[in-house]
């Protein structure tokens, strides 16, 4: 290792040479998801190479879902593709308990595990060992326009409620040109309009499941929920809103065609970035509103990187993650891309940060939310899951892509609310009784 | 040698069977392996993302999937789907190559324009049509629609069976129309030159001499389109996802999401094996009414 780290390894024809000797470049497979962040570190690639010069970097860059289904049908049949995955908060407990991932029990020193956000650091642990290292985090808040609400003459309390948000959408929908009075998830997934509903119905006083592991997806909460979420966004939302995404809402809030929107907090340090979007000026922001209780309004997801158990060079993947969710690459993307563009929510020492505090006013605001929210006490009556926005039981990516394709039906009008709720309860029992979790 | 040469030419029809084995069993492989598979599998309880839970289901795979509705909705959604189109690329095809058959000027590019859709990729076509074609706000229909003092129509939530019909039937037009045409061009002049000597009207003349000419050529377009359209899956991928609801989900995508987004390979596989099962139903009565119009 020594030795090749002296070696002058400046041109190809060198790393060839090089990968000849004994002491072998490893080259390492890196699945990511396109979100920014991922982007940022791909282009970072240099970097890395020259503090490490006995490895090289391969990149798998897919959109989430597809990446989703190459990493599992990947791990499941032990293929050994890839050497480090992008996987989620979901993914982690789950994939661990099956011996997929290997645990990163001899971290180093210098690393500082301790650094890491508690609640961020429990989801990414299986019996208090890590199973994958945080590259961001996220919490869900309302973003609004503020020239808008001062026009209209609306202040903004410090807990909105949606009751108010539904007057709000009505009064300023349509007051501008392509201006909708909010927008919000719509396209169907069990990480798209489901991570949002899920938090809506929790606010709602509603669960997925009681503790018995029966469904409850035709309650009166849920009923409740969804008439609302149906009845805001076809009377207030954009046109087209059942294949708007996290990606599509962005690109219209930013665009200036929305008056409030409520997704991820990931999305302040795009917005706030003048180059890339137009309301950068006249952002304001709150956190994300509540109906009957607070509890479960907003999620909990990190993004963070494992090394499979199958592969075949867990020190160098070992190597790369530890160097890709470091205070060090903090502080270089805040230097090389500016400091709104940190990956956020893993580190304390990044909110200690005086230049990444000034540069993003919403700092404190994004930590305070991740620190809040409870994966296991998301819903006003007990429920036997963890998770906020999702159940972290395998079956829910099945669960929750139908639930999702269900409302999206619901949202378009095809078929009633009512009908939507007792056909999604009816396939959601019919999964849970196959799985075995209830009697038939 | 004399002697392997006459015993080669006495047991000739062994001899050729011993060298055509090696094809003949490399092709039932190539398809029995893979046959074989899925209806193994679709006995197993087979869940990538349940490593605990494997071993023979029995019928249970079966069971789940032909009492799950959105199973016989998705049978009505792929044959709605593989008729409409049908029935639009036939009777639009026809139309077309009796049109694209008249002399007029330009008619070379205008034939090459009207077959080139068929050219590009399904997924390309898909994005086309979602992003320039029927997006609400940026799409050109809602252009037309607007200029019409008309509304903007969302297709893929309000229409979502109709859209994903208008592109795949825009695809496969010009197929037709290029089999129709080839047919067209073989036939008789002067037969059509005498009926309208004999004061057949253009009416006339096509149901009575150019439809029936192209009766072999329309039931080779429908037999080689419905092959292709039970299979239909980049489209719908592309664009709507399969639903909104189950509104698009045909046997095909069904199966994508029992695969690929529950990874319940057993359940996927059962699916397949009903896929095969509707295929070779229909190809039979589709051999059948195809060889009866070839024989005539």
């Amino acid at each position: 290792m020594r030795l090749a780290r002296h070696l002058p390894v400046t041109t190809l024809a060198a790393a060839i040479a090089v990968a000849g000797q004994a002491h072998a470049q490893t080259e390492i497979t890196v699945a990511t998801v396109n979100n920014n962040d991922m982007v940022i570190m791909q282009s970072l690639t240099d970097a890395f190479e020259q503090a490490h010069p006995d490895i090289t970097l391969d990149w798998v860059v897919l959109e989430e879902n597809v990446l989703r289904q190459r990493m599992t049908t990947d791990i499941a049949t032990g293929g050994g593709q890839f050497d480090v995955m992008t996987i989620g908060t979901y993914e982690v407990p789950i994939w661990a308990e099956r011996g997929w991932l290997e645990p990163l029990e001899n971290l180093p020193d210098d690393y500082n595990e301790d650094d890491l956000l508690a609640s961020v650091r429990d989801g990414l642990s299986l019996d208090g060992t890590l199973h994958a290292l945080p590259f961001y985090a996220e919490s869900s808040m309302m973003y609004y326009r503020t020239d808008l609400f001062e026009q209209a003459g609306i202040e903004m309390p410090e807990q909105p409620t949606w009751e108010q948000v539904r007057d709000w959408a009505e009064q300023l929908h349509g007051t501008e040109e392509n201006l909708a009075g909010i927008c919000l998830r719509g396209k169907p997934g069990w990480g798209e309009n489901m991570a949002f509903v899920s938090t809506l119905v929790n606010t709602f006083g509603g669960r997925w499941f009681d503790e018995q592991w029966n469904p409850e997806l035709n309650s009166e909460a849920w009923n409740n929920a969804i008439a609302f979420y149906v009845d805001l966004l076809s009377n207030y939302g954009p046109p087209g809103a059942s294949s708007n995404g996290f990606n599509e809402n962005l690109a219209l809030f930013s665009r200036g065609n929305c008056a409030m929107w409520v997704d991820a907090t990931s999305a302040a340090g795009k917005l706030y970035d003048e180059n890339e979007s137009d309301v950068a000026n006249t952002l304001g922001f709150a956190p994300a509103p509540i109906a009957e209780t607070p509890k479960g309004s907003h999620w909990l997801w990190s993004w963070a990187l494992a090394i499979p158990a199958s592969s075949e060079h867990k020190e160098a993947a070992q190597q790369f993650i530890t160097w890709a969710t470091s205070q060090e690459y903090i502080k270089l993307v805040g230097e090389t891309n500016g400091w709104t563009s940190v990956p956020p929510g893993t580190r304390e020492s990044t909110y200690a940060n005086e230049q990444y505090v000034d540069a993003a006013p919403f700092a404190d605001f994004v930590l305070n939310a991740i620190q809040e929210a409870d994966p296991t006490d998301s819903s006003l009556e007990p429920n036997p899951y963890v998770g906020v926005q999702f159940v972290g039981i395998p079956e829910f990516q099945s669960i929750g892509t139908q639930v999702g394709q269900t409302i999206a039906a619901a949202l378009t009008g095809d078929t009633s609310v009512t009908q939507a709720l007792d056909s999604a309860q009816r396939a959601t029992e019919r999964t849970m009784q196959r799985a075995g979790y209830i009697e038939r | 040698m004399n002697r392997t040469r006459a015993s080669g030419r006495t047991v000739g029809g062994l001899r050729t069977l011993s060298l055509q084995a090696p094809a003949v069993s490399l092709l039932l492989l190539w398809m029995i392996v893979p046959l074989g598979m899925t209806i193994w599998f679709s006995f197993q309880r087979y869940n990538l993302l349940m490593p605990g839970m494997t071993g023979f289901a029995g019928l249970e795979n079966y069971e789940y999937l032909l009492t799950d509705p959105a199973l016989w909705s998705a049978m009505g959604t792929t044959l709605l789907l593989v008729g409409s189109v049908l029935v639009i690329t036939v009777v639009g095809g026809t139309l077309l190559a009796v049109l694209f058959q008249q002399e007029f000027a330009g008619r070379g590019i205008a034939r090459v324009l009207a077959i080139s859709p068929f050219f590009v990729m399904p997924t390309v076509s898909a994005l086309v049509w979602k992003n320039m074609m029927m997006h609400p706000s940026n799409g050109v229909l809602a252009w037309l629609a607007q200029s019409l003092g008309l509304p903007a129509l969302d297709w893929f939530s309000s229409l979502p069976l109709t859209s994903i019909i208008i592109i795949v039937s825009w695809q496969w037009l010009p197929f037709a129309l290029l089999i129709l045409l080839t047919a067209m061009q073989s036939l008789d002049e002067d037969q059509v030159e005498a009926a309208r000597m004999d004061g057949a009207g253009p009416l006339a003349i096509f149901f009575f001499i150019t439809l029936p000419h192209l009766k072999r050529a329309i039931s080779v377009v429908i037999m080689i389109e419905m092959i292709f359209l039970l299979t239909i899956f980049a489209e719908i991928f592309v664009t709507t996802s399969g639903g909104p609801g189950l509104a698009t989900t045909n046997l095909a995508y069904l199966i994508y999401i029992q695969a690929l987004l529950d990874f319940d390979v057993g359940m996927a596989s059962a699916g397949g094996v009903i896929a095969i099962i509707l295929a070779n139903i229909v190809a039979i009565f589709l051999v059948r009414m195809v060889a009866k119009n070839l024989e005539d």
